[in-house]
């Protein structure tokens, strides 16, 4: 009956110890939240003057342009970090050894780097004065780099016979790369291509540092530019802005979720891999390869009950 | 006109403060991770949305909205005056903690379902089962997975110079405001983080050398 095999079904007396533990805990967790909105509550950060400055049309227009600009950058951070992460990974697996070295060197130094780092030089070196581009293009590289590898970890799960048979028929290297392993390593590998890209959108909140006004930078300029009965009213744009942030990305990360699914469904073709966050420098072995999915259901959106078990691997 | 040789105090300084403020939020994380992922596997349903209610928030995110809360949020409710170091490495430990969590939780399902069982078996406790049997296995396979989070963390404690922390982002910053050239201003920082990242991994894979056990 149990839902995991690390507990057995509740006894009589297991029941009740764990219906106390239950309301304990929860007690415990709103007792929580219950002292932090009181004491916000108290220096008059939750009053509805704080809340009325979002009925101003002045600061919706501003928020919406702040979307709009976090969407612009991310657009292009996505196009730029897919384009320079197909070509990174071509090089990367590219018969010449000049092509093959400067790829890997290129992919080795920069994602080893904080992305901030490198956007930072990038705004202040060479872009001054336009920081859209220079967050995008920090984002593009970085991203980048992480795209190649998801997609070298894809070309190479793609079995050997495949790029065999082709070579047999007489395709030329090219044509194998595009025709046969390429699209099937893009296939297997957009959850965790998505999954990036949520990364990615979430890493557009850098842009706050370089000084480009998208979300968080426009959270920080109504906040310190509006005075509500004495305040500054940082707590509800925070609670305004944070809520925009996690809903667009949940949003992708649903997407992934239900690609995934969707080619799980499949049964020709390799194994679509699971589309999890990795959280560092994802090196070919710790992106979850089209095999491995017995340590999944670790995507970002799964039912906390779903995922309790041990699954037999 | 050496940018090192000039600032070397700061670039100490700086330098210091990022192993320091990631030592500490490696610390916050790694624990907390744990519990989450205790919490997520655990009978008790109110502590397992509890952890997927976390682990989802924490991993969607984005860093420096995180760092902004706890800037300027938490130090409402709980006093104000808190020193940025102190507030950096929770916020980063936080974050950190929801892909510790989901690390050890996919470390936990693949160690054999017979452990589990045959723990069962012999009487032992949820939280018993959990703490000497399962987790002690799965130590083996979440190493490798954390050794990149703990070098993503270190990756992201650049965004605490921005938050008026002294480490190697905050040096960077004012070289440039102080007008050196941005490019060895960047390979110098560069170094720096290698340094430390080439230091954790090599760490962790001295520890992975150490746990392995011939299966």
């Amino acid at each position: 009956m149990s839902a995991s095999v690390l507990y057995d079904a509740p006894g009589p007396k297991a029941v009740v110890r764990n219906r106390i533990y239950a309301v304990v805990g929860s007690l415990a967790i709103v007792a929580l939240i219950a002292v932090s909105v009181m004491r916000l509550a108290d220096k008059g950060h939750l009053a509805p003057e704080m809340w009325d400055i979002f009925n101003y049309a002045g600061i919706r227009q501003n928020i919406a342009d702040a979307v709009l600009a976090t969407l612009k950058a991310f657009g292009l951070a996505a196009v730029g970090s897919l384009v320079l992460g197909v070509l990174l990974a071509v090089g990367r697996l590219s018969d010449h050894k000049p092509v093959r070295w400067v790829a890997t060197t290129f992919i080795e130094l920069f994602r080893s780097l904080p992305l901030l780092i490198t956007i930072y030089a990038i705004w202040v070196g060479f872009l001054t004065d336009y920081s859209m581009w220079a967050l995008a293009a920090g984002l593009s590289v970085y991203n980048g780099c992480v795209q190649a590898e998801v997609l070298r970890a894809g070309i190479n799960s793609v079995p050997k016979g495949q790029s065999e048979a082709a070579y047999a028929l007489g395709m030329s290297k090219t044509q194998v790369m595009t025709t046969v392993l390429m699209p099937q390593a893009i296939r297997s590998m957009l959850p965790t291509i998505i999954s990036q890209l949520v990364v990615t959108l979430k890493d557009t909140s850098l842009g706050f540092i370089i000084l480009y006004p998208e979300l968080l930078q426009t959270a920080r300029l109504i906040a310190s530019n509006t005075q509500v009965n004495g305040q500054y009213p940082y707590v509800s744009t925070i609670v305004v802005i944070g809520t925009i942030y996690i809903a667009m990305c949940l949003l992708l990360s649903a997407l992934a979720t239900w690609i995934e699914k969707r080619g799980r469904r499949a049964k020709t073709g390799i194994k679509v891999a699971p589309g999890v966050q990795t959280a560092g420098i994802p090196t070919v072995e710790d992106i979850p390869g089209p095999g491995a999915g017995g340590a999944g259901g670790a995507g970002p959106t799964d039912g906390g009950a779903a995922g309790a078990g041990v699954t037999k691997d | 006109m050496n940018v090192l040789l000039d600032n070397f105090p700061a670039f100490r300084d700086g330098f210091i403060g990022t192993v320091s403020i990631t030592a500490v939020s490696s610390l916050i994380a790694l624990v907390l991770g744990v519990v989450v992922a205790g919490f997520r596997v655990s009978p008790v349903p109110p502590l397992r949305y509890f952890g997927t209610a976390w682990v989802t928030l924490m991993r969607n995110t984005p860093l420096t909205l995180l760092f902004l809360i706890f800037f300027f949020v938490v130090p409402e409710i709980l006093f104000p005056g808190m020193s940025p170091f102190v507030l950096g490495s929770l916020a980063l430990g936080f974050y950190t903690s929801s892909f510790v969590c989901e690390a050890v939780r996919s470390g936990i399902n693949t160690v054999p379902l017979g452990q589990a069982e045959a723990a069962r078996s012999i009487g032992m406790t949820f939280a018993q089962t959990l703490q000497i049997v399962v987790l002690p296995q799965a130590t083996r396979t979440v190493i490798p997975p954390l050794s990149s989070i703990f070098i993503a963390l270190t990756k992201n404690s650049a965004i605490a110079g921005a938050f008026s922390n002294a480490e190697l982002f905050g040096w960077q910053k004012l070289m440039s405001d102080k007008g050196y050239d941005i490019v060895p201003v960047f390979i110098w920082v560069a170094i720096g983080y290698l340094i430390i990242t080439f230091t954790i991994s090599g760490l962790f894979r001295l520890l992975e050398r150490r746990m392995e056990v011939a299966r």
